[in-house]
């Protein structure tokens, strides 16, 4: 340990935690149990103490963030703030018309798990509506914490850097606001507001780094991600027989397909890339990944960071240029497929370049499901005959996107794949999936090792639902089309007892499915 | 984070990854174990000298697929799959061994 112990700074003071080791997840009964609430709101929950590592100085500098808290950061925070409400009128909306209902408080999975009265959505607005409150709003200024106006101070701060980060910006909230105010933006907002006066979240942070870096939120650079890609495809002609390629730099390719890096990397995310290289090769189609877009995430959202999350994106551009394809997809990521299909256009585009026949940006699932039907593949269900399968809607996915032509595509375009795929299939409870569907709890930046307390405690109700289809139907596999949601159940679901091969991609089943060779 | 192994200071990041990989040794691989819980054996030592031998051709941690692959190659079936390196290290083999061999925590979605 170091010699003497150093002075605390503004980030220990703020960040210090407590981490707890070997955590289990509560019994799973099959019934999500509404914590009892409070009158009024604690100030300091009883989660307060997990907060995430922040983020190293020269980090925060390369992402063009102050290294540490600035002298001035009250001030700096309240200017920041001021900026956003000026360009995002939406901020200004929420933080104004909250009526204290109270329908969201019990919707959110953080608050369910963790019973803290601080992760009820309208709790956790407080957190920045009160600091509104008594800076920007008359009431405020006059009547201070009897208009609910609170000063912004290092309490608020530590706060915030608590509660801020355990919220996954799913927006499963939003769904049950009658005025449709939307918490992940305000969670987004006063991420932004804390990187802007010196105060980051390391893993999303480093992850940012990494992909403005490297190229990929994995920092895995060309030479690997070519090697990583010659080793499966030995792996899938000596299983296979068949010689499926992962074609990286091709140019002139017709598709391009922008995918997370994770699907490089991890298990089970690797089984459905090789899912995908089936379905180009047996379809015919000529395809490429990309070492320029060898990434599909980008993190800069999370932080509500228009800037960083335009630059990550930038290199999908670039690649196009390069590529010169005629359609763009994406592979199995929530997040991503959020920002492709709601923000590319904007930060990227326009994708005159590709051909009008198809949707630019198209997902992957959508791309698969339309070759099934229209007979270009053919999937063999028996081949997944051992499972009984269910599906989690990544929340990213169900409540930020649509698939296809049709509203609601986003829910039935991969249950009919799935279906497609398999003889068995079974639906979690309704109270859990398609637009009401709860978090994998690891989303929107969570997905770091030293917050697991709140992750397996968010998890949980989507373990009761799973588990409950598990006992009635023998589920035994969960078909995901999120990275995020793949690496977090695969951790997070033996802290339940369940096993983590229960976790897998869409086009896992797909890959196991079809039928490769000659057809007829 | 730092700590002490035979009168030198190792600095670590926060979870105890070494900061940096030059520093590394056995004896110091062993002393990480130690820390994990980790008992180094024979069987042990080849999975960290394949993760080492790898990141150094490549400057990253090979996909869990490929270590298995090539564990299979090199050491036969009964060595080259996930049952097998999870009973080795398990806290799992891309976090435990990757941390014990001195390589840095991986980032991103995995
Ligand atoms: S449901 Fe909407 S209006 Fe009601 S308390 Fe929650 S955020 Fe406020
Ligand atoms: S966005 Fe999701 S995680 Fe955040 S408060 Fe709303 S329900 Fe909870
Ligand atoms: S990780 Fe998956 S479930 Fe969790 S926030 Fe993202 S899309 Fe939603």
């Amino acid at each position: 340990m170091a010699d003497k112990p150093a002075e605390k700074t503004l980030i220990d003071i703020v960040t210090e935690s407590d981490h707890v080791k070997d955590l289990k997840g509560p019994e799973l009964t099959g019934e999500i149990n509404v914590p009892r609430v409070e009158e009024g709101y604690a100030v300091t929950g009883n989660y307060a103490h997990v907060r995430p590592y922040p983020a190293k100085p020269d980090i925060m500098d390369s992402l063009g963030f102050p290294e540490t808290i600035v002298d001035n950061w009250e001030e700096a925070a309240i200017k920041r703030l001021g900026e956003l409400l000026e360009k995002y009128k939406s901020l200004q909306v929420y933080l104004d018309i909250c009526v204290r209902c109270g329908s969201c408080t019990d919707k959110c999975q953080f608050y369910l798990g963790t019973g803290d009265p601080n992760n009820m959505p309208v709790a956790r607005a407080e957190l920045l509506r009160k600091i509104y409150k008594k800076y920007f709003t008359t009431e405020g200024k006059l009547f201070g914490r009897f208009a609910g106006a609170r000063k912004l101070d290092l309490k608020v701060l530590s706060e915030w850097y608590a509660y801020f980060h355990q919220c996954s910006q799913c927006r499963r909230c939003s769904v049950f606001c009658p005025y449709g105010i939307d918490t992940a933006e305000i969670s987004m907002a006063a991420r932004e507001i804390m990187d802007a006066i010196g105060l980051g979240q390391k893993y999303t942070n480093m992850t940012i780094g990494k992909l403005l870096e490297v190229g990929n939120n994995l920092g895995m650079n060309e030479k690997a991600l070519g090697a990583t890609l010659e080793s499966m495809e030995e792996d899938i002609e000596e299983e296979d027989g068949f010689p499926v390629k992962l074609p990286l730099d091709v140019e002139g390719a017709d598709v391009l397909l922008v995918t997370p890096s994770a699907d490089f990397f991890a298990s089970p995310h690797v089984e459905s890339l090789i899912g995908y290289a089936k379905v180009f090769h047996q379809a015919g189609i000529s395809w490429t990944m990309s070492s320029l877009a060898s990434e599909a995430g980008n993190f800069g959202m999370f932080i509500g960071n228009y800037t960083l999350m335009q630059k990550a994106a930038t290199r999908i551009r670039n690649a196009i240029e390069q590529i010169k394809p005629k359609r763009l997809v994406v592979g199995e990521c929530g997040h991503a497929w959020r920002i492709a299909y709601s923000f590319w256009n904007t930060l990227i585009g326009p994708f005159d370049s590709l051909d009008p026949n198809y949707p630019a940006p198209q997902h992957i699932c959508e791309l698969t499901l339309d070759l099934v039907k229209r007979g270009a593949i053919k999937l063999n269900k028996e081949a997944n005959d051992e499972f009984t399968v269910t599906f989690h809607d990544s929340c990213n996915v169900a409540r930020g996107t649509r698939m296809g032509t049709r509203p609601g595509g986003q829910f039935t375009i991969p249950r009919e794949l799935i279906k497609a795929s398999c003889n068995k299939y079974v639906e979690m409870d309704p109270a859990t999936t398609m637009e009401k569907t709860f978090c994998c709890g690891s989303g929107g930046g969570l997905l770091t090792d030293e917050i697991m307390e709140v992750r397996v405690a968010g998890a949980m109700p989507r373990m009761q639902a799973l588990h409950a289809v598990m006992e009635s139907d023998g589920v035994n596999f969960m078909a995901l089309i999120c990275a995020i949601c793949k690496a977090s159940f695969t951790k997070i679901m033996p802290k339940y007892g369940v096993p983590m091969e229960v976790a897998g991609g869409v086009h896992q089943l797909v890959g196991r499915a079809i039928e490769l060779g000659a057809k007829e | 984070m730092s700590f002490e192994f035979e009168g030198k200071t190792y600095e670590t990041d926060d979870d105890g990854y070494l900061i940096n990989l030059d520093e590394w040794n056995r004896g110091v691989a062993g002393h990480i174990a130690e820390m994990e819980g980790v008992e180094m054996t024979e069987a042990h030592w080849e999975v960290v000298d394949f993760l080492r031998n790898y990141y150094t051709e490549y400057s990253i941690a090979p996909a869990i697929k490929i270590l298995i692959k090539e564990m299979k190659k090199m050491f036969g079936p009964d060595k080259g799959n996930s049952a097998y390196l999870y009973n080795l290290y398990p806290a799992g083999p891309a976090l435990q061994a990757c941390k014990i061999a001195g390589l840095p925590k991986p980032t991103g979605c995995v």
